[in-house]
């Protein structure tokens, strides 16, 4: 790959001096760079490092104070989404672009179906065409299915699609693989090579480093709204990638702490769900991190469900601290001590309209509410008592939870949990879409809650995670436990073995 | 590739499930037929069906806007008002004018209504209020208005000059006239939620407004066309309503909203918008008016027909629930099975990623 040569050529659209302020704060300040023609350029920093922002002004959401954009040498305004459009710059949103109750055809053109006689819609041609986009690029299912069964990363191949339809030259792509499993990922790096051939350059946003050093042709990092480099990715390692996005060296991620490890907190024997796991035993010691790792859609967050009791067990026993365990529902579970950070921290975790105080003591309201009136004073003093011991970031308690960084609000659900003092904590994809920083400090939390007595179930899609956390790794495999791994034995290329079902593993 | 083949049995599932939606309808109205038929002396005569189509034509006609106001994920509560509405102002323009040609006076109950119906657009998209309670003010507003303008008085039958009764009596091919237009305005609903680009948007609107945003389509507009399309449909039935009672009074209409609420959501109108047929809300109209039908002849009381819309209603809902819940799984069942088959397929040709640093 000549990853150092599209510099040479026209950028295909390039930022002159772009400049943002929102009420005084820099968002952006003098960012400038160019996207060569049919390559994937990544855009890499923390969370308010200006990424966002820069997609809102080449999307034409938003207009920047100063600097120019450029497309193919000629500066253009970019003065409305619809602008951006014109010019072939699209952005591919996570999830608010679906239709559930439409098909394939019907999602990919909305908005512009293709008529007959410019009157009525052109069932037979929308069809075809969609049917033809999807074939380009190698998406298997058919135009008339329903996306109501299709998975994410379908639906973000019909996204391509959609954009392909517009004639996009430019796709933006913002943390696209968030929600995928490796083999999607795979999938969609795959389409993102072919939409190259077709001409098409991409914007890769995405806090996964492994990611950007395998897509990226060149890598933009940006640190607090500032532009710090850009540099073709063959020429950028991970450890320099890392120093210059924050700004101190690598050993400052991955903090654990050395624990000391006692007895069995939690026992599992033959979990099984039908159709979903089977045959999962394991146990989690006290002041023990076990990292839970396989694809996404292996099982791994349904054993989760089933041991915290939201979804049933047919068939398996479960020990906590040597008694019997049967997951009824979450509140036993609580009762028992043990606690679930969910995946989907702001669906299933917190209620973004309230404040800190109030999600905080959300689960052990009885606690602090003797005789069933609730002590203000005490719920206040909770949750001042949890941001001091997780420093999360806040004016104060009262402090409404959606207006707080993804990191913070992490820390807010674990505080909510925390609060129930918990023996047992299962933590599922607890750094999903935070930022590099955020990430450690998110580790650092962890790894102290272990040394604590704390005994953690880590489910992770993410290897450089599990691999720094856990003190043992559990690998799982179409809801089968396929391997046990030390944390000496535990190696990337051992975890993907034993997770694809290569070769048994050790 | 055989791209085609892969999803076949999940859409043919899909099919299947609206199918059965629809022909749930059937075996509804199959079995309440059956029931009456048995029970009731005249319910199986040509004069009792004529009656019932006259009195399912203006519920059906109010259920097609309805249909196309819950697609958009609205309701329009609005509509038995809006009827009383144009009833009352079609027979007294009637009454007073008595040369008036008939079409004008549809012009008339028609123009009245797309406007109420633009009324509860504007407070829907420019006001940002949810319809429902947009629409329940707005029911409040225009029965208070009919009150004003009828000041305790009717319009009688013998007020009104004969062709416009006529329209109500006379049944061309045996399908009372007021039932025809039904017919009329069924078709041409229908063909417009299937064929044009307009009708294809309230679907995208429904189903997730923020994505139609997204994808170019004017969703205010949309949605307030929506409720304009139910309006100037109320107006029509109110004028139809006229023609069918002859004497209108200030409580003509109330309750047809909930008449074709009841239709819509037993048609399988997903009441969370995104999908639904015309063809089901009418069918949800021909049930509902069967029923009640058979229920008048029975002499049953008030409390039983008002009862069964309630628990129709509950039932069609969770019904749909239901399904939509399992047809979801279906699927998603189906399409990781497919998954997992082309993974295999293509070998365990598991990828090792580079570890860089």
């Amino acid at each position: 790959m000549n990853a150092s040569e599209p510099a040479a050529r026209t950028p295909l659209v390039e930022l002159r001096g772009i400049s943002k302020t929102y009420g005084g704060v820099h968002a952006v300040e003098d960012v400038s760079f160019g996207i060569a023609p049919a390559s994937t350029h990544a855009l890499v920093g923390e969370n308010g490092a200006g990424k966002s922002t820069l997609v809102k002004i080449l999307t034409g959401v938003v207009s920047p104070d100063t600097g120019t954009v450029l497309v193919e040498g000629e500066p253009r305004s970019v003065g409305s989404p619809s602008a951006a459009h014109r010019l072939g710059i699209v952005a591919m949103y996570q999830d608010p672009t679906v239709f559930e109750d439409l098909t394939v055809a019907e999602n990919v053109f909305a908005g512009r179906y293709p008529r007959r006689r410019g009157l009525v819609v052109d069932w037979k041609a929308m069809r075809r065409e969609a049917s033809r986009l999807l074939e380009e690029i190698g998406a298997d299912f058919a135009p008339d299915a329903p996306v109501r069964g299709l998975s994410v990363a379908d639906r973000q191949l019909i996204e391509i699609a959609k954009a392909l339809s517009s004639s996009a030259r430019l796709l933006i792509m913002d943390e696209p693989t968030a929600a995928l499993s490796l083999q999607e990922v795979d999938n969609l790096f795959a389409v993102v090579r072919r939409l190259h051939d077709r001409g098409v350059s991409v914007i890769f946003i995405s806090h996964r480093l492994e990611e950007v050093s395998e897509i990226a042709d060149t890598v933009t990092i940006l640190r607090d709204g500032r532009h710090v480099e850009t540099r073709p990715a063959a020429r950028l390692p991970h450890a320099e990638m890392i120093r210059l996005m924050v700004g101190r060296p690598l050993d400052a991620l991955f903090p654990k702490e050395e624990a000391e490890i006692g007895e069995a907190v939690l026992r599992a024997e033959g979990l099984t769900r039908r159709g979903v796991f089977s045959d999962i035993s394991f146990e989690v010691r006290r002041g023990e991190i076990v990292g839970l790792a396989g694809f996404v859609g292996s099982g791994r967050t349904e054993v989760a469900r089933c041991i915290f009791g939201i979804d049933k067990l047919d068939a398996g026993r479960l020990w906590i601290e040597g008694r019997p365990f049967t997951p009824r529902s979450p509140r036993a579970a609580l009762r028992r001590g043990l606690a679930y950070l969910p995946e989907d921290r702001l669906r299933q975790g917190l209620v973004q309209p309230m404040s800190i105080e109030r999600n905080t003591s959300m689960a052990v309201l009885p606690e602090i509410s003797p005789a069933g009136i609730l002590r203000p004073r005490r719920e206040r003093w909770l949750a001042r008592s949890f941001m001091e011991r997780l420093s999360i970031k806040a004016t104060a308690p009262t402090q409404v939870v959606r207006s707080l960084s993804g990191g913070n609000q992490q820390k807010v659900v674990l505080s909510k949990w925390l609060a129930a003092q918990p023996r047992i904590l299962i933590l599922d994809e607890p750094t999903h879409g935070v930022d590099v920083g955020t990430k450690a400090d998110v580790h650092r939390t962890i790894s102290n809650l272990a040394t604590q007595g704390l005994a953690i179930l880590l489910i992770s899609s993410e290897l450089l995670e599990i691999l720094g956390m856990a003190d043992r790794v559990l690998v799982i495999r179409e809801g089968r436990l396929v391997g046990e791994l030390s944390r000496e034995a535990a190696t990337q290329e051992a975890i993907v073995q034993a997770a694809a079902g290569v070769r048994a593993a050790p | 590739m055989n791209l085609g083949s892969r999803m076949v049995g999940a859409n043919t599932l899909a099919q299947a499930a609206f199918r059965l939606r629809e022909a749930g309808i059937f075996i509804a109205l199959a079995v309440a037929v059956l029931f009456f038929w048995a029970r009731a002396d005249n319910f199986m005569t040509v004069s009792n069906w004529q009656n019932i189509a006259t009195d399912v034509a203006i519920v059906a006609v109010l259920a097609v806007g309805q249909t196309m106001v819950v697609l958009t994920r609205n309701i329009d509560l609005s509509v038995g008002s809006i009827v009383g509405l144009t009833a009352y102002i079609s027979s007294d323009t009637l009454a007073k004018h008595q040369g008036l040609p008939l079409g004008a006076v549809v012009l008339i109950a028609v123009a009245i209504g797309l406007g109420l119906g633009l009324v509860n657009g504007l407070l829907v998209t420019v006001g940002r209020i949810p319809a429902i309670i947009a629409t329940i003010g707005t029911l409040a507003i225009y029965r208070g208005l009919l009150f004003e303008i009828t000041n305790g008085k009717n319009v009688l039958a013998f007020q009104l000059p004969e062709r416009f009764l006529d329209l109500a009596a006379k049944k061309p091919l045996g399908l009372p006239t007021l039932a025809w237009i039904a017919l009329v305005v069924g078709v041409i609903g229908a063909a417009f939620l299937r064929w044009s680009p307009w009708g294809r948007d309230f679907y995208a609107v429904g189903s997730n407004p923020d994505a139609a945003r997204f994808a170019g389509i004017p969703v205010g507009r949309r949605v307030m066309s929506a409720f304009m399309i139910s309006g100037g449909l109320a107006g029509l039935a109110g004028f139809m309503f006229a023609a069918r009672f002859a004497s209108v009074d200030a409580v003509a209409g109330t309750n047809l909203e909930f008449d074709a609420v009841t239709a819509v959501v037993i048609g399988g109108v997903n009441v969370f918008g995104g999908s639904g047929t015309v063809l089901g809300a009418v069918l949800g109209a021909v049930l509902v008016a069967t029923i009640q039908d058979g229920f008048t002849l029975l002499k049953l009381s008030e409390f039983w027909k008002i009862f069964f819309n309630g628990t129709a209603i509950v039932v069609a809902v969770t019904i749909d629930a239901l399904v939509t819940q399992r047809l979801q799984e279906a699927l998603r069942r189906r399409r990781r099975a497919e998954i997992v088959a082309a993974r295999e397929q293509a070998g365990a040709t598991a990828r090792e990623r580079e570890v860089p640093t």
